[in-house]
């Protein structure tokens, strides 16, 4: 009986270690082949550590594309981003899970339903929205929105909430706090953990959209980072040394990001069971 | 007489305060939701080019899809993708989260390896497997090949890597291949799912002389039904929509020969290149309806095999 649990502890170990080797491989050749020669990069069999390390594959994919232009127009984006769907979501959570209003479960009702709705339906009434009011080829169909609620962040929020004591609410009102007092001095600091699942979700959500800027944005200048390498890989498709090392530099803050809010995103994800 | 005053003034005063709060979301509802889809709704009916503006046509955008065999190729393509895509991404999830469930040293090490791929951002891991499935100088044929060649030095035929992306018979096992390393999520969910099952069940069982398998099969499948269901409807309603991967990966165009061309890719497409906006909406009413009906199939069969513990 021992013997057998010690032979499948092995198994289990050895399994993980070939899935992890599998999981992690197209990192690893993310990286190397961003510091490969051309000759390395095309040579058969696969050269598996560069020698030597070539690293103006960054200095030079850095320029090639204009990448600070890149990036700070996503920074805008996505700090603006975090900001709306901070503020929007968490008012409306409030008001969807904290006040006793008639009608409020159908105003959450309807709000879940639209999660089931595709973008497509929607993608073309927006742009002409988006038209009309002179937005296109600027940054603000990709940030207002997030400052009137996201279904998803709303419900997450919302599902948080609920679980605070009603007394605290209660004892706040009898101590004549307005419902804005009772949201900022009572709700808010209790939910700092849903609050940062919140702003991380929103944040890599428009870091890593495409569809998006991909629908309002023309003029080069005004590009983001997915835009840009996008961009930057169907015209110079063969460059794979260069791509190799923008994509890296694309990945690097977001992996960072994960190391550093490593438990935010587990709890979130098992929150809510969904990727934001 | 005068309490029931003071609630209906409460009652008014907590009316004012949910709308005040929620507006924000009425706003956007109305604005960005209920008003498009009236509109999408409209244009489907309408030749409309963004330009003019939309002229009405009765159902003739939605008589033509019947004769558009692109229409139909990227339809088969989709659903393709998606049938393979979501119970491969499960099956994968499930093991993994199984394998660390299994109380093993370096969990969080583990668990960081498998979700890392989900959250780099797309278009830098659609371009990390174009240059993967290369067929010449992949990583993947590299591997392949290196097994053909042991295979080939025991006497076994020799095998060779598959052109993927280039061919069109590999091009969609290519974007599904690139799909299930990205399933790090799920791993998530499933892991803290097995981790609530209960102990006392496992223990019973074992007394009982269950197999591993027999557990597996009739402990651990039946509680982890939810979240299964969870993961199968959320994947089938994304891959119904997929796009970004399959757009930057074959840039646009959807080959080679349509054969990665995707729902989302076309109606795209006939939105903001060919500027057949009043067709693009009648093709998302028709993505609408699908994901309907795949979800409440979903709802339907799962009826019989979810097990909500003690409801």
């Amino acid at each position: 009986m021992a013997k057998e649990s010690k032979v499948l502890r092995i198994a289990t170990y050895c399994a993980l270690i070939i899935f992890s080797v599998a999981f992690f491989l197209p990192f690893y050749w993310l990286i190397t082949t961003s510091l490969k020669t051309e000759d390395q990069i095309f040579r058969i069999p696969p050269v598996w550590i560069p020698h030597p390390l070539k690293w103006s594959n960054y200095t030079e994919g850095l320029t090639f594309v204009p990448f600070f232009t890149y990036l700070r127009n996503t920074l805008i984006i996505s700090v603006s981003n975090v900001i709306g769907a901070l503020l929007s979501c968490s008012l409306v959570a409030y008001g969807l899970a904290i006040i006793p209003w008639r009608g409020r479960d159908f105003v959450f009702f309807l709000l879940l339903s639209t999660m089931m709705l595709p973008y497509q339906v929607v993608m073309v009434p927006l742009f002409t929205i988006f038209t009309k009011l002179g937005w296109i080829d600027t940054f603000l169909p990709l940030i207002v929105p997030s400052f009137l609620g996201n279904a998803f962040l709303i419900f997450l929020l919302r599902q948080f909430f609920m679980s605070i004591p009603k007394d605290l609410t209660d004892a706040a009102r009898i101590d004549g706090c307005s419902e804005l007092q009772i949201y900022r001095g009572v709700i808010v600091p209790l939910s700092k953990p849903a609050l940062a699942t919140v702003a991380l979700f929103s944040f890599m959500g428009a870091w890593n959209d495409y569809l998006g800027p991909l629908i309002y944005l023309f003029d080069q200048s005004k590009y983001t980072l997915s835009l840009g390498l996008a961009m930057f890989s169907s015209q110079y498709g063969s460059y794979w040394g260069m791509l190799m090392a923008v994509s890296t530099v694309v990945t690097i803050p977001i992996v960072i990001l994960f190391f550093f809010t490593q438990r935010t995103f587990i709890q979130g994800i098992t929150m809510t069971g969904i990727k934001g | 007489m005068k309490r029931l005053k003071k609630a209906s003034r409460i009652e008014r005063i907590n009316m004012r305060n949910g709308l005040l709060f929620t507006l924000p979301a009425l706003l956007g509802l109305v604005g960005f939701t209920l008003y498009p889809m009236a509109a999408s709704l409209y244009y489907s009916f309408c030749r409309y080019t963004g330009l003019k503006p939309p002229v009405w046509i009765g159902i003739g955008n939605y008589e033509f899809m019947l004769h558009d065999r692109l229409l139909r190729e990227a339809l088969w393509n989709t659903v393709y993708y998606t049938v393979f895509a979501v119970p491969l991404g499960i099956i994968t999830a499930f093991a993994l989260a199984v394998l660390l469930n299994a109380k093993v040293r370096g969990l969080a090490f583990f668990r960081t390896i498998f979700y890392l791929p989900s959250i780099v951002p797309v278009v830098a891991s659609s371009v990390l497997w174009l240059w993967i499935l290369n067929p010449e100088n992949g990583l993947v044929n590299a591997i392949i090949e290196g097994f053909g060649k042991i295979l080939a030095a025991v006497g076994l035929p020799q095998i060779n890597g598959p052109g993927w992306l280039a061919d069109p018979h590999w091009s969609k096992p290519a974007l599904i291949l690139m799909s299930v390393w990205g399933v790090g999520a799920w791993v998530v969910i499933y892991l803290a799912g097995l981790q609530d099952v209960p102990h006392e069940l496992y223990e019973a069982a074992s007394l009982d002389g269950a197999t591993s398998w027999q557990k597996t099969r009739h402990v651990t499948i039946p509680f982890m039904s939810p979240y299964i269901f969870f993961t199968a409807v959320m994947g089938v309603i994304g891959s119904l929509q997929y796009f970004t991967q399959a757009w930057v990966m074959t840039r646009g165009t959807g080959g080679p020969v349509n054969s990665t061309m995707m729902f989302s890719m076309y109606l795209f497409q006939n939105a903001f290149q060919f500027f057949k906006m009043g067709y693009a909406c009648a093709m998302a009413w028709l993505l609408f309806v699908l994901i309907m009906v795949a979800t409440l199939l979903i709802f339907k069969t799962s009826a019989r095999y979810v097990y909500y513990g003690g409801r």
